[in-house]
């Protein structure tokens, strides 16, 4: 069973494949009470095939057997190993908990990112760098990345399983705690883990794991002012104005009720769960409520024309 | 001495309408619980059909979260729950050697209000959809401003069968304690009697968290209360800590009823006394008591700190503790047995090994850093189904093979049994054992869908097929009872030569239970009475006329009464509240001022009834 | 139907226990006592969380009057103080005594009612409503779920004075007053720590 744990999922999304240190230190504790378990159940299972093959009753036997009151000595062992077994279990835990309680905000070698669950969307604001984004966590590898976690609305969960367990995101109340990525340039998958309304289940974002360098780089093209809209897609630029400028930010330092779509036509996915495809957009345009019952998202019927012009706009906020 | 008084007695459905008498409530709590187990289980059929692929689109958003959310608090409040209550009233007078509980009619009443309670949930389904935020409702998901009237059916429902629930524990806690017969101390009850006990102290202190909550909930839904509103100084997590400390003892409440029927059953099959009787009294005490220091095991992620996460971590490992005493227990009574692989007993042998593998993964739950993984994902559905439907269900088969014919003077039939058994337990596994998997590979729970090629395919198909199979089980186990009916089944008073005293009475039991209240000498008492060359048990008292307590419409009309009230909160027609609780107080009021003064077999049917000692 | 009489000499000592059905039913209620110190526990608990949650509305500090609460505290302390008496003229089987008792029992609870019901309309006109903030909504909760269990309790006390009148001191009617006495003397408990909690507390901050 073990064998089969380290085997099963996808890279970018079981939390048997951790990519970062706090998933490995918790798939260690996770195979170490499993190893116990599997000990505990194998001996119960041999005592308990012994005993229904060599105790069944035999055709034609009709004999009362000796009625055993107990035995001190055996409950005395079942209890006490059981114990001993539970304090092998019990002290790395206790441990790895307190561990994993470090408080990485303001340690100079963390970056800060506050994540704001919204339905059914995730908010991403790096307050020390002053950029702002959605759906799609960009971060460096190999630094310690710490959370504030607050939900908008109803409370969700954030979840990256190959970096780590989650935290929950509740209404009113910030958590927080840290993840790492060892490796840079992987696209991670991260999941909201609470029931939190039509849809929950489709609830999903990215994280991009840069180098340094890259990360950096990143960071500057947010803070740069917008390029200039080109020729070709100022027409969706003005449909974008009427139409989706008052929810939804441009600039990775506005502030709006919807996400920000700054460097949009960068992310793998739109709207955490279709693939970045002009078709998919088109799609989401047309009909956000079919894609994700449920979500927040009030756009006019628009005609193919209009949707054409704002796909093209879209496309240029890279 | 005759009654001069008219005795009021009813036929047919006025019979079961107005009955007090335990073994019928019994019955009606089977019944119930049954229907809804059905309904729980067409709930999960089609959870898992909408699941068998990935992407589909049969049942989505909201519509699946009424389907999850039913499921749940159907399968736990309306079918288990009452199951295990029906094998209480029908079992432990019985075993104890009383003729009655201590409070018949509160204890009809017990069953109205859970059913009329269960009716007004699952009228949601008509009335503009069912509730549609888990079973655990956590607000603000579950406040006005995010669900719809279906929480109100949810949190009106549940109250009402809730104090449904806690006045029938009551009930037992006075019966057991008050009313054993004469030799019976405490510690010569049989273990199924012992955890109806030690349940029904769980139920009385967990059941009032509940309530508390609900009530919260309703008065934020249907007041404008503020206890969870954030912009108001509410607090969410509030409900999660009232929910969850009913919530854990709550399983536990599922889950020792089930202990003491495998307990039973297991020593009858074995034809051994249960080894270690007292540890196993003290195991069910000590696992009570630490049901209600474990509740935080179920928010590790709320970040409520790595104090109070590691103080509750250590705290759930705990419980492993006398539970694993108790497997033991159970091992060694089979050891040097003669054991026989009756139906009942295939459900006991069963219910060893799965409920072990859902043990474990409660251990290993109980890390909170791994539980951080875990948490939220079918790691906790696999593992709360292997300790439910692997502990609490097989237990409920196996009581129900074992007891049949104490119940209605017939056996089950052991062929059917045994299909019944075999496509069960194999769904059973296929179905749970995979969602461990599906957990740890990234699959959050109560999702709708999954995105094909992330590894959750075949799982989620191999879970699908099992579901399929545990309904053929279902179905085949509900032709096994109408089979039953036909004369063949016909049952003896003690068809397992058993060892307590429910068998030293005929088949089904008489209405007055026993005729003569035996005198018990020592623990498994008619045993005891065998193994010293005896027929049947000695009689503590003579022969004389037995007062029996009369039937009354009133338990049936106070549950309407709260049922209408219901209604007239979660529609804000308090003229309705008003109405519905008068008749509920009117009720009351008529059962005060009337004493009951019941009325009396008479020693001479008792005779003609061939009961002489 | 002759008035009430008294019945010396032919009830046992503890009348309310010499039945099975009596000694059931006292079991049974203090069994539901302990489900109730359960649900009073935690509305308390839900209270102490909330109880400095007033972005909006007067706080507890502004709101409480401790000279008008103390005189509802001392009517209904004292009230206990005559639900004991009844139940020592149950066990004298003096059911005169009986009824006086309980009936100034129950005007003292209803008194405490009255004062409890203006207490609450004071404070509506001064902004602290229900919806006010979770404050409130945990305050009212708490001391309302109190009062209408005194309202309660003095409804059926009052029914049990009423249905005694007639049928006179039995085996019968003896477990009901017992029983009534100790719901009495619960409700008069949980009034001392919503006291303490609520009123003291809410004034020393």
């Amino acid at each position: 069973m073990t064998f089969l744990l380290t085997g099963c999922g996808n890279e970018d999304l079981s939390a048997l494949k951790p990519q970062g240190p706090v998933a490995e230190e918790q798939l260690f504790l996770m195979k170490l009470c499993l190893g116990v378990m599997i000990f505990v159940f194998l001996v119960v299972m041999v005592i308990y095939v012994y005993v229904l093959l060599r105790y069944r009753k035999r055709k034609g036997q009709n004999i009362i057997p000796e009625q055993v009151e107990g035995n001190h000595v055996l409950e005395i062992v079942w209890t006490v190993i059981p114990i001993v077994l539970l304090l092998i279990i019990a002290v790395p835990t206790v441990s790895i908990t307190f561990n994993l309680a470090k408080d990485y905000r303001g340690h100079e070698d963390a970056l800060h990112v506050k994540v704001t669950a919204h339905q059914y969307w995730w908010e991403f604001e790096y307050p020390e760098l002053g950029i702002r984004t959605a759906q799609e966590l960009v971060i460096p590898a190999g630094k310690f990345i710490a959370f504030d976690v607050i939900s908008a609305d109803v409370n969700h969960s954030f979840w990256i399983p190959t970096l780590g367990g989650k935290i929950d995101a509740n209404a009113g109340i910030s958590n927080t705690f840290y993840l790492k990525a060892d490796q840079a340039n992987q696209l991670l998958q991260g999941r909201c883990a609470e029931l939190c309304g039509a849809s929950h289940a489709l609830m999903d974002f990215k994280v991009k794991t840069l180098s340094e360098a890259d990360f950096s780089a990143w960071v500057a093209k947010m803070k740069a002012p917008p390029a200039a809209v080109p020729a070709a897609a100022q027409r969706g630029e003005q449909i974008f104005k009427d139409n989706c400028l008052a929810c939804h930010a441009v600039s990775a330092q506005g502030l709006s009720v919807g996400p920000n779509l700054a460097g949009f036509a960068s992310r793998s996915t739109i709207a955490g769960i279709l693939d970045y495809t002009d078709e998919n957009l088109r799609k989401w345009l047309e009909d956000p409520q079919k894609e994700k019952p449920g979500n927040k998202m009030m756009i006019q019927k628009l005609s193919n024309d209009q949707i054409d012009e704002l796909v093209k706009y879209l496309n240029t906020l890279k | 001495m005759a009654h001069s008084h008219a005795v009021k007695r009813y036929s047919g459905i006025m019979d079961w309408l107005t009955t007090v008498d335990h073994k019928k409530i019994g019955i009606l709590y089977l019944a119930a619980g049954a229907l809804f187990f059905i309904l729980g289980g067409l709930e999960a059929i089609l959870i898992r059909v909408q699941l068998l692929y990935p992407d589909q689109e049969l049942f989505v958003g909201d519509t699946f979260n009424q389907l999850l959310t039913m499921h749940g608090t159907t399968m736990i409040f309306l079918a288990a729950m009452p199951l295990v209550f029906g094998f209480m009233n029908a079992v432990v007078p019985l075993q104890i050697g009383a003729r009655d509980v201590a409070f018949p009619f509160v204890n009809a009443l017990g069953f109205w209000l859970f059913f009329l309670g269960g009716l007004l949930l699952n009228l949601s389904w008509f009335l503009g959809g069912a509730p549609d935020a888990g079973w655990t409702a956590y607000p603000p998901l579950a406040g006005s401003q995010f669900s719809g009237r279906g929480v109100d059916f949810y949190v009106l429902g549940l109250q009402i069968s809730g104090i449904g629930t806690l006045i029938g524990a009551i009930n037992f806690l006075v019966t057991i304690i008050n009313m054993r017969a004469p030799g019976m101390s405490f510690m010569r009850m049989p273990l199924f009697t012992w955890t109806s006990f030690i349940t029904s102290t769980l139920i009385l202190f967990a059941f009032p968290a509940l309530t508390v909550g609900l009530v919260e909930l309703m008065f934020d839904r249907i007041f404008g209360g503020a206890f969870f509103d954030v912009a108001k100084g509410g607090n969410v997590v509030l409900w999660q800590h009232l929910f969850w400390i009913f919530g854990h003892p709550e399983v536990y409440i599922l889950v020792l009823p089930a202990f003491g029927i495998i307990s039973e059953v297991v020593s009858t099959f074995s034809k051994k006394r249960l080894f270690g009787y007292s540890s196993m009294v003290f195991a069910t005490v000590l696992i009570g008591f630490l049901a209600f220091m474990t509740w935080v095991h179920h928010m590790f992620t709320v970040g409520l700190g790595p104090i109070a996460n590691a103080i509750f971590s250590v705290a759930t490992m705990a419980i492993a503790i006398p539970t694993g005493v108790k497997i033991f227990n159970w091992l060694f009574t089979m050891w040097g047995g003669q054991i026989q692989f009756t139906t009942a007993n295939l459900w006991a042998v069963g219910f060893i090994p799965s409920f072990v593998i859902g043990g474990m993964t409660g251990v290993m739950l109980a890390a909170p850093p791994a539980d951080f993984q875990y948490h939220d994902t079918y790691f906790v559905v696999g593992h709360f189904h292997y300790v439910i439907v692997g502990g609490v269900v097989f237990g409920l088969f196996a009581g129900a093979y074992y007891w049949w014919p104490k119940m209605f003077g017939r056996l089950l039939n052991e062929t059917l049994g045994k299909w019944h058994f075999w496509t069960f337990f194999i769904g059973f596994h296929l179905t749970f054992f995979p969602q461990h998997f599906l957990g740890l590979m990234g699959m959050p729970r109560r999702v709708f869908t999954y995105l094909p090629n992330q590894g959750l395919d075949e799982g989620n198909f191999v879970s699908t097929i099992g579901a399929f199979l545990m309904g053929v089980g279902t179905v085949i186990f509900l032709i096994n009872i109408v089979v039953s009916v036909s004369k063949k089944y016909a049952a003896s008073a003690d068809p397992w030569d058993g060892r307590t005293l429910e068998w030293s009475i005929p088949s089904p039991a008489p209405e007055y239970n026993f005729a003569q209240t035996p005198l018990v000498r020592g623990l498994d008492a008619l045993w005891k009475e065998k193994m010293a060359g005896n027929k049947g048990m000695t009689p503590a008292e003579p022969l004389g006329p037995i007062h029996m307590p009369s039937p009354s419409i009133l338990p049936l009309i106070m549950s309407i009464g709260l049922f209408i009230a219901g209604f007239g909160f979660m529609y804000h027609q308090y003229v309705l509240c008003i109405i519905g609780i008068g008749i509920t107080f009117v009720c009351m009021l008529l059962r005060s001022v009337f004493d009951d003064h019941g009325w009396h077999i008479e020693k001479e049917e008792l005779e003609k009834k061939g009961a002489e000692a | 139907m002759s008035s009430a009489h008294e019945t010396a000499g032919r009830l046992p000592a503890e009348p309310e226990k010499a039945t099975l059905e009596g000694r059931n039913k006292i079991l049974g209620f203090w069994l539901f006592l302990a489900a109730e110190v359960v649900l009073f526990g935690t509305l308390f608990a839900s209270f102490i969380a909330l109880r400095n949650q007033v972005p909006e509305g007067p706080t507890a500090n502004e709101l409480f009057n401790l000279s008008m609460v103390a005189i509802s505290t001392f009517i209904l302390l004292t009230s206990s103080l005559t639900s004991v008496l009844a139940t020592m003229a149950l066990h004298r089987h003096h059911l005169n005594g009986l009824l006086g008792w309980m009936a100034v029992t129950v005007l003292l609870g209803a008194a405490f009612l009255i004062l409890e019901i203006y207490e609450f309309y004071e404070y509506a006109h001064l902004g602290h409503k229900f919806a006010s903030s979770a404050f409130a909504t945990s305050f009212y909760t708490l001391v309302g779920f109190h009062g209408a269990h005194v309202l309660f309790g003095v409804m059926w006390i009052t029914t049990l004075i009423l249905q005694t009148f007639r049928k006179g001191l039995t085996v019968v009617t003896a477990p009901k007053f017992y029983v009534a006495g100790l719901y009495w003397h619960f409700i008069d408990v949980v009034w001392v720590f919503i006291f303490t909690i609520v009123y003291l507390m809410g004034k020393v901050g």
